[in-house]
Order: C-alpha cells, then structure tokens, then sequence
C-alpha cells in the first residue's frame, strides 16, 4: 500500500524538562501530607499547653475520641474517593444500635444473633443508596438526604412504638452481651491505663482500607470511578458494582460503629448520630479527600480523625470554652480546602 | 477473508432525532477507516455503536463475519475492538501506569490476598510505551500532567498492548496543536503497521488524508460517500468536506438515476 510512505515525519521529541524538583512533587501528590503535618502542629501545642494532654490517661481519652470517629471517616473517605457522598451515615450509626438493643432487649434474641442483623439491615440500606444513586442519577448528596431523613423518622418512630420513649436501654441483661462486649467494647491495659478496643478497631480498619485502596484492582476501581465515570466505564471498569460495594462498605462501618456505641454505654437514643454525617466529611477533607472524588487517602481520614479527637480533648484539657473548637474546626477545613485544592490542580494541571 | 469489523446499514435514533440513517462501512485489518464529517454529523455516535456503548437500532453490526449485538462497552473490548475518547481516554488524577493497566489490572495471590502487581505494572507500562516511541520521565506521574497529545498516545498504547484487533479513536487530533497532531498520527500509523485495523474520526481532511485508506463522509447521519485513498485526492476531500459534496449530491439527485 502507498499510503505507509505519507505517514507524517514527525517525531516525539525527547522530553527535556525534568525537573530536580521531582521528590517535591511525589511528596506534594500524598494526599495525607496537610493532615500530617496538622496533626504534629496539634499535637505540639497541646502537648506543651496542658499538663494532662499527654499522660497516658489523656492519650486514652484522645485516642478513644478519634476511634469511632476515625472508623467512619475511614469508610466515607474511600466513598468520596469514589465520587459519592452519604448523609445518612450519622443516622445509620443510631439506627444499627437501636436494632440490636430492639432486638436483644424486647424480642430477647441472643445479642449476637441481634447484631447479625442490624448488619444484614445496614448493607440493605447501603445496597438501596448505592443503587438508587446509580439508577436515578441524581447527586449523592440528595439522595442520602432523604436517606437521613427517612432513618431518623423511622429511628424516633420505632423506639417510640416499641418502648414509649425514645431510647432502648437493658442492653447488659441480653443473652451474649459479655462476649460481643468483649470484642466490641472492652478495653485492655498498656502501661497501667485501660484504652478501650475501639482504637484497635480504628485501626485494623485503617490498615484494611488503605491496603485495599492502594494495592488491589477494586482500590484502583474506586480512584478511577471518583476520577472519571465515564472513561471507567469504556475500559470496562464496573462502576455500579464497585460505588454500590462503597456505599455498603459506609453502611457496614456505621453498623461497626454503632454495635461498639451500644455495648458501651448498653442503652441508645434514638436521635443519636444527627449531625456526626459532616464530620466524618470534615475529618475525610481535612485527610485530603477532594470534595470531586478521584482524589484522598484512608491513612489521611484517620488522621484527619486523630486531629478532631486531640483538638476536642486539648480544648477541654486547657479549660478553654467548648465554643473555641468550632473556630478551630472551620479554620482547619478551609485549611485543607484550601491546600487539596492547590494540590489537585498540581496533580491534574492539564498542558496541551 | 472477511473484514475485521464490519457496518451494513446502520440506523440510530435518540427518542426523535435520527442521529444515524443507513450507514455501512468496513474496517480491514492494517487498514485505516476515517470518519470525516462536520459536527452533529453522527461520528461520534457511530463510533459508540462500533463500541458497545449504544446499541444500533437498524442495521447490522458484523465482527470477523458474524453479527454481533453489544450491550456494554466491555463486551465489545472482549471482541477486541478498543476505543480511544477524545476526553474520557485515561482519568486524569490516576498515575500513567494505574490508567495503562485499569480495568485490566495484574495482580499477584490469590483468593481475598490478590494484590496489584506494581511493580510488573510500571514495568510492563514502561516498555509498552518505549515500544511505541513514547519515553515518558516517570509512569508514577497522574496522565492529568501529560500534554494532550502524549495522553491520547498513553491510551493507544494501552489498546495496542491489550491485543486490540481494532483501535477507534475519536478525534485524536481535535485539540492538538500541530506537531502533537503529528505525533498521535505517527502512533495510528504505527497501530497500522502493526496489522490493527484503525477507525479514525476526524474534522481534519489534513489529518485523514496521509494515514487513511478509506474515507466515509457522513453529513446529517448519513452517508455522502465511502472512497478507497485511490479514487480521491486530498483536494477533492477537502472539497467535499467544505460542503462541495452536498451540491453534488443535489446535483446528483435532480440528474435522477441514471447514473
Ligand atoms: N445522547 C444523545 N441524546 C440525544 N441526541 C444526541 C445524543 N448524542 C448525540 N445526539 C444528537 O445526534 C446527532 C449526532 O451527534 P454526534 O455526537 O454523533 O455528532 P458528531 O459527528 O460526533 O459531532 P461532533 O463533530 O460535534 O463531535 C446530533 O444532532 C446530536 O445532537
Ligand atoms: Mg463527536
């Protein structure tokens, strides 16, 4: 054929601009390093301004703020990589609870039994989100609010139905309730002080989510789906399948959450969890979870976590009114805003 | 031998607008098909039929001989007939290797203990990409960073290496300036000689014309024309394109059938 010899001439030009700057900019692509550094600034100052920050009493108690917390940032960081958000995580961790201590405590099921399903309840509504967002096609963030809505009617209703009141409580004479409570809300003793297990629990779930983020095809999915939908899609990526897997993954963490909230403090009310829905997206942001998607880190949520937990405890720990918190948790989102927005442009400047 | 993909009569419509009406063409093996036509043509909207991202709702769809109906984009790709988005090509925020290798991730281990294999990932992207001419300073780097021109070559790599039999791409060469432009139209040429069979969409009768060996004009969702390279000339394309082929076409039209 002719036509091979028309081919143009033209050749790629060997790429001269490699910058020494280049370290900088691996750094500068690690979605965790803002909150890193905040949190040693965080640590820092509380550390020298109270005396109680960092004896081991305070750091169980700091730890502990951070742990459920930091669980759900975790799960809510790896759906808003995903593109998504949910609103109705806060509620779900009431209303797992309430179905457990419903169940254990009223229908006297074996608390294990009970907590089989409240999970089997939490991935349902995760599964419903995940697929009504897809299917519709609306934003997450309206879907999920009616989500919210429809959980905190039905959490009030329900207990109020069930118990005439609005919190189930006698969790503690429930069949199972010392081996669920060993695993879910015992504390166990390092240098004489008791740290509850929920640190551990933040912790596995930490390591778990930033493994499978980092290192399997569904943690690639996940960046690709937040990233770009639509060019997943054409390689063959399966985006429902993988953003339903995120909303459930949220579910299940709330269910995590709850059943530990319930077999602490053995009783739960129902307007429990309102509100909490923002700040595991502030804890998630504050990680360096582009509010886009495509872009964040599990390890960068929990420390986001760590950063709430210690600046809440150093605030009490100082004598400081609880109002000073707020200002310094809207100072330290803008921060991250502020700086993952920097960073994405970095990352995704486009050069023609 | 039957061609590698072939169109008979292609129609598609969304709800009132007949985007497509009647449309064939052929697609050989180590040949280039252009798609050349001005915009709301139906290019793009023939190339997601060839993809599997629309289904055609007249017409038939034939690969290696036999028809075929694809329902997602995934079954096409199965058939071997990748596609290459002007946009949606790569995800910008995901480094160059995590984008060569998405949805077709190695891994090593196995059962719930697979895990990527990075380390063959970068290596394996590295290479694919020297084989292809392309040097890039780092696959860790997010595509997002890459110029337009070495994102679009990123992804024809990437169809290449995963054993495409046919490459469409969709207007490769739109955003380009002239000497990227260049570059894409070296690797198209480079998939080619390679015995992959190339759709290429294009506004660009310049860009069609030295890679193409056959040309489909399409105006309104229909076909104006297909020419094999040697029935036309750069000028003539570039003639019709400009218009000239809808007055022969009226003129062909009032001189009736008796041509
Ligand atoms: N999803 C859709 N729903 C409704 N109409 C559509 C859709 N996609 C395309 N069309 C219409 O179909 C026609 C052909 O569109 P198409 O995108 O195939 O054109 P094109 O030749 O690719 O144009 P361009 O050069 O601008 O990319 C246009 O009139 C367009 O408005
Ligand atoms: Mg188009």
């Amino acid at each position: 054929m002719t036509s091979r010899s028309d081919t143009p001439e033209l050749s790629a030009l060997p790429d001269d601009r490699v910058g020494s700057a280049r370290l900088l900019d691996r750094l500068v692509l690690r979605p965790e390093i803002g909150a890193l550094l905040g949190a040693v600034l965080v640590f820092a100052f509380f550390s020298v301004a109270t005396e109680r920050f960092l004896s081991t009493g305070g750091v169980a108690t700091w730890l502990d703020d951070a742990s459920t917390l930091g669980i759900m940032a975790v799960a809510v960081a790896l759906l808003m990589i995903g593109g998504e958000f949910d609103l109705s995580a806060g509620v779900m961790t009431a209303s797992t609870a309430l179905v457990t201590a419903i169940l254990a405590t009223r229908l006297g099921w074996n608390v294990w039994l009970a907590l089989l399903a409240s999970l089997a309840f939490a991935l349902a509504v995760g599964a419903l989100n995940g697929w009504l967002v897809l299917r519709t096609g609306l934003p997450s963030f309206i879907v999920t609010l009616g989500t919210f809505l429809a959980l905190q009617g039905l959490n009030l209703g329900v207990t109020r139905l069930v118990t005439g009141s609005v919190q189930v409580s006698g969790m503690r004479s429930a069949d199972g309730y010392s081996s669920a409570g060993y695993l879910f809300a015992s504390t166990f003793t390092l240098g004489g002080t008791a740290f509850y297990v929920s640190i551990l629990w933040w912790v596995l779930v930490t390591v778990v989510a930033a493994t499978v983020l980092l290192r399997t095809r569904f943690g690639n999915w996940i960046f690709a789906v937040g990233g770009s939908p639509l060019s997943s899609r054409a390689v063959g990526v399966p985006v429902l399948r993988t953003k339903v897997l995120l909303f459930m993954t949220t579910a299940g963490a709330a269910w995590l959450v709850g059943s530990i909230n319930i077999l602490r403090f053995t009783s739960v009310q129902a307007n429990q969890g309102i509100g909490l829905e923002f700040q595991y997206i502030i804890a998630a942001v504050i990680g360096g979870c582009l509010l886009t998607g495509g872009f964040g880190s599990a390890v960068g949520a929990a420390i986001g976590a760590l950063i709430f937990g210690m600046a809440r405890q150093g605030i009490v720990y100082a004598n400081w009114n609880s109002d000073w918190f707020q200002l310094f948790l809207g100072v330290m989102l803008l921060a991250a805003v502020l700086v993952n927005n920097a960073l994405r442009r970095r990352a995704e400047r486009v050069r023609r | 031998m039957s061609p590698l993909l072939e169109a008979r009569g292609i129609g598609k419509t969304y709800g009132s607008v007949i985007a497509l009406r009647d449309v064939s063409t052929v697609v050989n093996a180590g040949e280039v098909t252009c798609v050349l036509g001005d915009n709301g043509a139906g290019k793009s909207t023939l190339i997601k039929v060839l993809a599997g991202v629309h289904r055609h709702d007249s017409g038939e769809l034939l690969v290696g001989g036999s028809a075929v109906t694809f329902s997602s984009p995934r079954e096409a790709l199965d058939q071997g007939i990748a596609t290459v988005y002007q946009d949606l090509a790569v995800v910008p925020l995901m480094s160059v290797w995590r984008n060569f290798f998405l949805g077709s991730e190695p891994t090593v281990g196995f059962g719930p203990f697979r895990f990527l294999d990075r380390k063959q990932g970068r290596r394996v992207t590295r290479t694919a990409l020297a084989d292809m001419g392309i040097d890039l300073r780092d696959v860790e780097q997010p595509v997002g960073t890459l110029s337009g021109g070495e994102r679009q070559c990123v992804a024809i790599a990437r169809a290449v290496h995963f054993g495409a039999k046919v490459l469409i791409l969709d207007e490769p060469t739109a955003a380009l300036g002239v000497k990227q432009a260049g570059v894409v139209l070296k690797y198209v040429a480079q998939a080619r000689d390679r015995g992959l069979g190339v759709v290429l969409i294009t506004h660009n009768p310049h860009h069609a014309y030295p890679v193409g060996d056959r040309f489909l004009l399409l105006k309104r969702g229909r076909a104006l024309g297909t020419y094999e390279k040697s029935q036309i000339s750069l000028e003539e394309l570039t003639r019709q394109m400009a218009g000239g082929a809808e007055l022969e076409a009226l003129a062909h039209e009032l001189r009736g059938a008796d041509e």
